[in-house]
């Protein structure tokens, strides 16, 4: 075991120099709620912690293009707190909220949900279908990424060495459209979502659903973004028979596993519940956001 | 042999200095360094809140702080919940309704209670629950914990 | 022995001024402001760290351990492994005990002990452990009891024969530990009068105690072999006994003091850091402090008995039951010691049955060794009883509590291990129940309401305490009963009771085990019970003393005095015109008289009421997914008398709710390899705060004739009936009851599905 060194840079560049040169495992330590939970738990033995959260520009949620900027080391609760995002994305506080305890939440930041590389995570289904986009720093480029392209597989992601998440983008909510995001699990709180299901939807003056995205957690090595379900919802008023084939889509895009956490017959037909109640929800969400 | 990292931070109002090792916690550095043992550790991993403290205002589980990150912090601990002598009501009624068995999650538990009374004067029992469900206790059921908040919130509005 | 198991003196007629009142805890403070000093709060200077190097494998052969590379890391000054034990036969309480502590010839679970380093920090003990090198003989492993009972299992023992069998298999290796009839009557007649019969194959899982305080403790050993202990442990004085045993020490040289105890419920009664950080210790020449990790607490202290059980009852038309049978199997991890047989004898102990029928089998297998949990091993057992009960009031439509109350048992009856009851509440309590509110409001539209009763034997035993009064008439306890959850508490209250003074002025600490004689752990519903007469009777003996002085002081005679209320007074104007004296005015005056006054008691305590409760349940499923909510929940017990009626519903309370985790979500899931999947808090589900709602009490009072203040014990009884009664609810609310433990979503989803096809599900 060598010896565990840490830094904190005061910028994105230095932090990003950091992580390039490191010849050992290199870790970015934002909220730490993962990280430090699998050093404790010896999953992990990294050589270098670059902490972010001393830059600036990375604690910070800003207005842009009628949408929101938010930094890659702006905490849950934070986000939570913030009005204006929490009532244009509600769908994505949903999942915020689930991140873990209130008191993970004052730590844990939605960057780090998702760079864990986790399936089951609860922020990333709703962020993909609220269409966020990364900015990726890296020692030699800036690159703007989809949230869903960024998951690899369990525990992996796209991310080169050396590259950071510097922010995420979320754009101005479109008129007549609503988010939602719901997880299933057998405790109301301090658990991990065994099915997640998050729904963006907008409606046009008739109250047709004219654009959809759904993306289901857990069900699969990554998140899944999926086509079959949105084409359920998009052209209907959402009503029970727009429904009941988002449901069959749900479950039948599903590719899950059998873990401690579900089986994979509970997590397909969960899959489909919760799709039509999330669903329902963003529904009367979108007819709320005129 | 590395070097250890030379911080200082501030606990309840008191200004420390203290050395640590990367890997080692803000929980660790309370308890192990600063002998301030009245936070407790049950999981050192984020899922029982025995180990809760305030960090710059906020509640946070003290075993997923890294001590280096803490330089300059200001931390609340159950050691500064009482005013000398006087109890915080939360301590009192605590005390009063039984709101503690064994007494290891005590702690943890009413720092956690007080920054959601400081957010939330008047909170529902639904609200008090979900706050504390990153608390665990497994002797009370929960029943007097909750009414032991209620009733504390109650007496600090003045109601 | 002593006069108060004898007389008792409960009177009927005492009116109490502080029993039955909800003083503040004493100890309460210093756990409201952190003070509090739990078993890892205790530093000693000097203080190394121990950590232990545990097995990745459920079952191997340990051919050689190699600890040369750790012993020569900088910081590392001691390293102890099976050879720093001494060598106890295998298959012998002592042998089994010392081959928990530390692996032997094989590692039996994953996590089982194979080495431990004491260092001057963490980091370095961690270093270390990864420098030793262990060479493990790979074996097949069985995590099932069931599987483990099979013809070609692994076997864990060679030397394990079963107990119980006659015959050519009473030869055979085996995984099988015991087999147990127990039997009253004739089960099979019994069946012929049944007009309805109805019978189930259950199965529940290992829970764990879950206490929040991970097992701790610092020992110093000196140079010349005395030992100090610190630890949390709900049984010093059996740490003691068993250390010296597997430690081959002098019970003179060895004191363990208790600290604050964390939560226990039973997990803490049996040691696992304590001999190895004694022995790291004693080869250091220093302090040794060992905590165990959360992960270690999973993987490697004690959990509860998974079982798999067979239970048929029948009944008449009329309500009464006529026969009943069971099967049960307990898995006891590696070695026996699961309390079995509490099972038979207390699953069916609330009915009048002339016929009964139970064969129990103990079977190990590759986990870790079970633990003591409240009133272990019966709430499994109940968990199908009450089910085949409820379900045989429904057959014959009859009320499910008229129908339990038709067959209670009282006063006079024989139990099926040969008890004859004295006064009970079975009765009242299920008179309670039927007149609380929750049973008489309707069940909400949508909901399933369930009711399940439970029984305890509650315990007394051996207990030794002493009562001192100081000059300034004020009092202290010294106890050697662990305290769990308020019990220093309860015995001020008793002595404060019999003086006549303000509980203010009584404290009460718990004492090393240097200080006291013999004291059995603090589990069984039994510390407050016993205890509690040992202060009773210490008190009455310095009440007794303080008489005697006031007589001499006045110069009349002993029955010239009595006292009440704190004070000597005389009997009557005959004896002579004097100030009443107070308890201050005679022990302030002791070295005029006789010498300090105190008081001792210590006595095999008998006489523990045994304890009845029925839990009522309701609960709402979520059809579409499985999910089961607890809307409404209250505990009905018969507490004897509640000293402190606020601790006592806090028993009831965290019972039940440590029975609703266990009913819903609570099991150790096991992969392929025998390992454990979920060692930790996030994914060994116990019940969060927002999981329940306020569980409402009924505190039931019928005396115990045995008691001065007529209690019975009330920590084990709660957790007994509450899986029954979540899965009556649960039944009731979809159609079908289910049989396994935990009660999971999928689980219960594929119930509701089976009943929809079956046309059971009810409309709502
Ligand atoms: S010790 Fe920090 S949450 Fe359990
Ligand atoms: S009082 Fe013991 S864990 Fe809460």
């Amino acid at each position: 075991m060598s010896e565990l060194r840490y830094e904190a840079p005061a910028s994105l560049k230095a932090a990003a120099a950091l992580l390039a040169k490191e010849k050992g495992l290199a870790k970015i330590l934002a909220g730490g709620t993962d990280v430090i939970v699998q050093m404790e738990t010896d999953l992990i033995e990294p050589e270098l912690l670059v902490d972010i959260k001393k830059i600036a520009v990375l604690r910070k949620i800003t207005a842009e293009k009628g949408g929101f900027r938010i930094g890659a080391a702006v905490s849950g609760m934070e986000m939570m707190e913030h009005a204006a995002l929490c009532k244009s994305w509600p769908g994505v506080l949903d999942g915020v909220k689930l991140i873990g305890s209130i008191q993970v939440k004052a730590r844990a930041t939605v960057a780090g949900n998702l760079c864990n590389g986790s399936p089951a995570a609860d922020s990333v289904p709703p962020m993909i279908t609220a269409g966020a986009v990364a900015r990726i720093v890296g020692p030699k480029k800036t690159r703007e990424v989809p949230v869903e392209e960024i998951p690899l597989s369990p525990g992996k992601t796209n991310l080169a060495k050396g590259e950071i998440i510097e922010s995420f983008f979320l754009p101005k909510r479109p008129k007549n459209s609503g988010d939602a995001y719901e997880r299933f699990t057998p405790r109301t709180e301090m658990d991990i979502a065994v099915v997640g299901v998050a729904i963006n939807l907008t409606l046009d003056a008739d109250g047709v659903c004219t654009a959809a995205r759904v993306c289901l957690g857990a069900v699969a090595p990554t998140v899944i973004v999926s086509k079959e379900c949105a084409a359920a919802l998009v052209g209907t008023k959402v009503d029970q028979a727009a429904l009941d084939k988002l449901a069959a889509a749900a479950s039948a895009a599903c590719r899950p596993i059998d873990d401690k956490r579900g089986t994979i017959e509970f997590r397909t037909k969960v899959a489909g519940v919760l799709a039509r109640r999330v669903a329902v929800k963003a529904l009367e969400r979108a007819r709320r956001i005129a | 042999m590395s070097k250890k990292h030379h911080l200082a931070m501030n606990v309840n109002g008191d200004d420390y200095e203290f050395l640590c090792e990367t890997h080692q916690s803000l929980l660790d550095v309370l308890r192990d360094e600063l002998m301030l043992t009245g936070t407790k550790e049950g999981c050192a991993t984020g899922d029982c809140g025995a180990c809760s403290v305030t960090l710059d205002g906020r509640l946070a589980c003290s075993c997923l702080v890294l001590a280096v990150e803490c330089e300059g912090a200001k931390i609340g601990t159950i050691e500064g919940m009482a005013r000398g002598d006087v109890l915080h009501p939360l301590q009192r009624n605590f005390l009063e309704l039984n709101g503690l068995q064994c007494g290891i999650c005590t702690p943890g538990i009413l720092i956690a209670a007080r920054s959601l009374l400081e957010r939330n004067p008047d909170p529902s029992e639904t609200e008090i629950r979900y706050w504390l469900a990153g608390n665990l206790c497994r002797c009370t059921g929960y029943d007097k914990i909750i009414r032991s908040v209620q009733a504390a919130a109650k007496e600090m509005r003045g109601a | 022995m002593s006069a108060i198991l004898e007389k008792p003196g409960f009177n009927p007629d005492r009116k109490y001024k502080i029993i039955g009142t909800s003083p503040v805890k004493h100890d309460g403070f210093d756990k409201v402001t952190g003070r509090a000093k739990f078993a890892a709060d205790f530093f000693l200077p000097g203080m190394l760290i121990g950590k232990f190097l545990r097995s990745p494998h459920p079952h191997a052969f340990v051919r050689k351990i190699d600890v040369s590379r750790a012993e020569k890391l900088a910081g590392v000054k001691a390293v102890v492994t099976r050879d720093d034990f001494p060598e106890l036969k295998p298959g012998t309480g002592g042998g089994d005990m010392s081959r928990i502590a530390m692996a032997r010839e094989k590692v039996y679970w994953e996590g089982h002990p194979v080495a431990a380093v004491a260092a001057v920090s963490e980091t370095i003990a961690r270093k270390a452990l990864k420098l030793i090198k262990v060479d493990y003989e790979v074996l097949p492993h069985v995590i099932d009891p069931v599987a483990a009972m099979a013809p070609n299992a692994p076997i864990l023992h060679d030397y394990l024969r079963t107990k119980g069998v006659k015959g050519p298999d009473a030869e055979k290796k085996t995984n099988v530990v015991e087999r147990l009839e127990l039997s009253v009557g004739d089960a099979e007649e019994g069946f012929k009068e049944a007009d309805v019969v109805v019978e189930h194959t259950y199965d529940t899982k290992p829970m764990h105690q879950g206490y929040i305080e991970p097992q701790s403790s610092v020992a110093n050993v000196s140079e010349d072999g005395q030992v100090e202990l610190w630890c949390c442990t709900q049984a010093p004085w059996v740490y003691r006994d068993r250390l010296t045993e597997i430690l081959k020490l002098d019970s003179a040289k060895i004191r363990i003091q208790q600290s604050e105890l964390g939560g226990g419920f039973g997990g803490k009664t049996t040691f696992y850091t304590e001999p190895v950080a004694i022995l790291l210790s004693k080869k250091a020449k220093a302090p040794v402090k060992m905590t165990l990790t959360r992960v270690e607490v999973m993987k490697a202290t004690g959990p509860v008995s998974g079982t798999q059980t067979r239970t048929k009852m029948g009944c008449k038309k009329d309500g009464t039951i006529v026969a009943a049978d069971s099967e049960l199997i307990f898995q006891t991890g590696p070695y026996t010691g699961s309390a079995f047989t509490n099972a038979p004898q207390a699953m069916f102990t609330r009915y009048e049955l002339k016929n009964v029928k139970t064969v129990s089998y103990e079977v190990v297998s590759n986990r870790p060794k079970v633990s003591s949990f409240r009133a272990p091993c019966v709430p499994q057992a109940v968990f199908g009883v009450e089910d085949v009960v409820s379900e045989l009031a429904k057959k014959i439509g009859m009320d499910p509590i008229d129908f339990r109350l038709k067959n209670a048992i009282k006063e006079g009856h024989k139990t099926i291990y040969g008890e004859t009851f004295t006064k009970i509440g079975f009765i009242e309590t299920l008179e309670a129940a039927k007149a609380c509110d929750h049973y008489k409001s309707p069940v909400p539209k949508g909901q399933g309401r369930g009711v399940a009763c439970g029984f305890w034997f509650n315990r007394g035993g051996e207990t030794t305490g002493t009562v001192n009064l100081a000059p300034d008439g004020t009092v202290n306890i010294i106890l050697g009963t662990a305290d769990v959850a308020g019990s220093r508490m309860s015995m001020s209250m008793m002595a404060a009771e019999e003086f006549g003074i303000p509980v203010d002025r009584v404290r009460s600490i718990l004492a090393d085990t240097h200080s006291l004689g013999y004291n059995r752990v603090t589990a069984g519903s039994r510390t407050t019970f016993s205890s509690g007469m040992i202060v009773v009777d210490a008190t009455r003996k310095i009440i007794a003393e303080l008489t005697r002085r006031a007589a001499k002081i006045w110069g009349v005679p002993e029955d010239g005095v009595i006292f009440e209320d704190g004070h000597c007074r005389p009997a009557s104007s005959n004896v002579g015109n004097f100030e009443p004296l107070s308890m201050k005015d005679i022990a302030s005056k002791t070295t005029y008289t006789m010498g300090a006054i105190s008081g001792h008691s210590e006595m095999n305590v008998t006489g523990a009421g045994p304890g009845f409760g029925l839990h009522i349940v309701d609960v709402k499923v979520d059809r579409e997914t499985g999910l089961t909510q607890i809307m409404r929940y209250t505990v009905v017990e018969d507490a004897g008398k509640a000293i402190s009626p606020m601790q006592v519903e806090g028993q009831y309370q965290g019972g039940a709710v440590q029975g609703i985790g266990w009913a819903l979500n609570e099991e150790y899931i096991y992969g392929a390899d025998g390992k454990l999947q979920n060692a930790g808090f996030l994914d060994y589900r116990m019940p969060v705060a927002s999981d329940v709602p306020m569980i409402d009490t009924v505190i039931v009072e019928v005396p115990n004739p045995k008691h001065p203040f007529g209690l019975r014990g009330v920590g084990e009884v709660p957790v007994t009936p509450t899986m029954a009664a979540v899965g009556n609810a649960i039944g009731e609310c979809i159609g079908i009851r289910p049989r396994s433990l935990p009660m999971t979503p999928p689980k219960v989803l594929k119930l509701i599905e089976e009943a929809e096809a079956k046309g059971l599900l009810p409309k709502h």
